[in-house]
């Protein structure tokens, strides 16, 4: 697991992203035991309650479950779960910013059309 | 539940030291006491400790007074800069003291300690370094069967690898058995995300009473072309300013202006604590020069 902090978002926040972003990946699978809120407070330095704060996101969200006097594991099609999500996010966290520097550029639809198909078209 | 310190004054040869501070401590969180050189940090560590009596003001834990009571002092330890120790005391020795003293003492947590930062326990504390001073110190302060214990200065004369395992301990510790510590450092990015909640001294006052997450929600960079910042910005609370070129940030503590449109070119982000903690305590003196 690699978490990268910035100073600008709450750290609960980024807690529950970056987590998320591990199952999304699947360093963390389905079905698995994620670390414990000790193991991640003393590896970065966060707050025992912080970590928990951010843990409890995902709970909510159903992407991982606590189980009672063992630890938090991640859920039965949680992978899925998070690429739906993000593909409903998809238009407003890229393409928008994508066509509004576009834009500032002049760069045309056409051109835009092309640089996406030579994206596609490399490895 | 909790100890509370109220209308706390100090004042020393007519030098005023401490301004009518009022705090509360609560059980099994983690704070800290950030303050400049001078700020009255461990004046106030030592007033809540009993080492020194307010010249104003009361400290009470759980509603009794802390003034030479037993009961109360037994419940509170205090590690800070001062030794306390005679230079000829072998540390076993030290902790038996401690034992005697606290009633108990976690000997095999302070033997694991020890071994892991390379201590060894049948030297003189007079023979320690300035590191392993405060390794030993911390050591103490994480084994005694305290509820609130206060750390002055912990990672004083600790290089990087040592501050690091203290830092894991210290979470290790407080997960395993919850209690208070209140941490009182200039290495602020350090426990920056450890702390819950936060005191800032400034000018013998406390300035920033507050969980960390909602400071920070309030403490904002504003940064873009000279004008728009100034725009933007005009009647917030600006606690500090930079300038690059025709570039102006405008460092914002406390809530925006609603109903006014940020421009496209003005750039909102919020603050670190330590960055906040400058722009907070800097000499305002010094700050009017720049502009």
């Amino acid at each position: 697991m690699q978490f990268n902090f910035n100073s600008t978002e709450p750290i609960y926040l980024q807690v529950a992203e970056q987590i998320e972003e591990a199952i999304f990946a699947r360093t963390f699978a389905e079905g698995e035991q994620i670390p414990s809120t000790t193991e991640i407070s003393k590896e970065f330095h966060i707050n025992p309650a912080t970590v928990l704060k951010g843990m409890n996101i995902l709970v909510d969200a159903n992407l991982i479950e606590k189980r009672r006097g063992v630890g938090m594991f991640v859920i039965g099609g949680a992978q899925g779960r998070i690429v739906e999500k993000r593909r409903n996010q998809f238009y407003d966290d890229y393409v928008k910013n994508l066509v509004s520097e576009a834009r500032k550029l002049h760069i045309t639809k056409q051109e835009l059309a092309q640089l996406i198909e030579r994206g596609f078209s490399t490895k | 539940m909790s100890i509370q310190i109220h209308a706390v004054s100090q004042s020393f040869h007519g030098r005023s030291i401490l301004k009518d501070i009022n705090l509360t401590i609560e059980p099994n969180k983690i704070y800290g006491l950030l303050g400049r050189n001078g700020a009255g940090k461990s004046t106030l560590l030592n007033i809540i400790s009993n080492r020194i009596f307010p010249s104003q003001g009361t400290v009470t834990l759980d509603e009794e007074s802390m003034n030479d009571n037993d009961r109360t002092l037994g419940r509170i330890y205090l590690m800070s800069e001062v030794n306390l120790y005679s230079e000829r005391a072998k540390l076993n020795k030290l902790f038996d003291t401690t034992e005697l003293m606290y009633g108990s003492f976690n000997r095999q947590y302070a033997n694991d300690l020890a071994d892991k930062f390379g201590l060894d326990l049948t030297s003189r504390f007079g023979k320690l370094s300035t590191g392993y001073r405060s390794i030993f110190k911390l050591i103490v302060a994480l084994c005694v069967p305290a509820d609130y214990i206060f750390l002055d200065e912990p990672v004083l004369g600790l290089d990087a690898n040592h501050r690091e395992l203290f830092y894991q301990e210290l979470i290790e510790t407080y997960s395993e058995t919850p209690r208070t510590f209140v941490i009182s450092t200039h290495l602020i990015e350090e426990i920056a995300n450890l702390i819950e909640h936060v005191f800032v001294l400034d000018d013998h006052k406390i300035v920033i009473n507050g969980s960390v997450p909602d400071i920070l929600e309030r403490a904002y960079t504003i940064s873009g072309p000279d004008a728009d910042v100034k725009q933007y910005t005009a009647g917030l609370n600006i606690i500090g300013e930079d300038h690059l070129g025709g570039i102006t940030a405008h460092y914002v503590y406390g809530a925006l202006a609603d109903d006014r449109p940020i421009p496209d070119t003005v750039k909102l982000e919020h603050l670190d604590l330590q960055k906040l903690f400058i722009n907070l305590t800097t000499e305002k003196k010094a700050a009017a020069h720049v502009s």
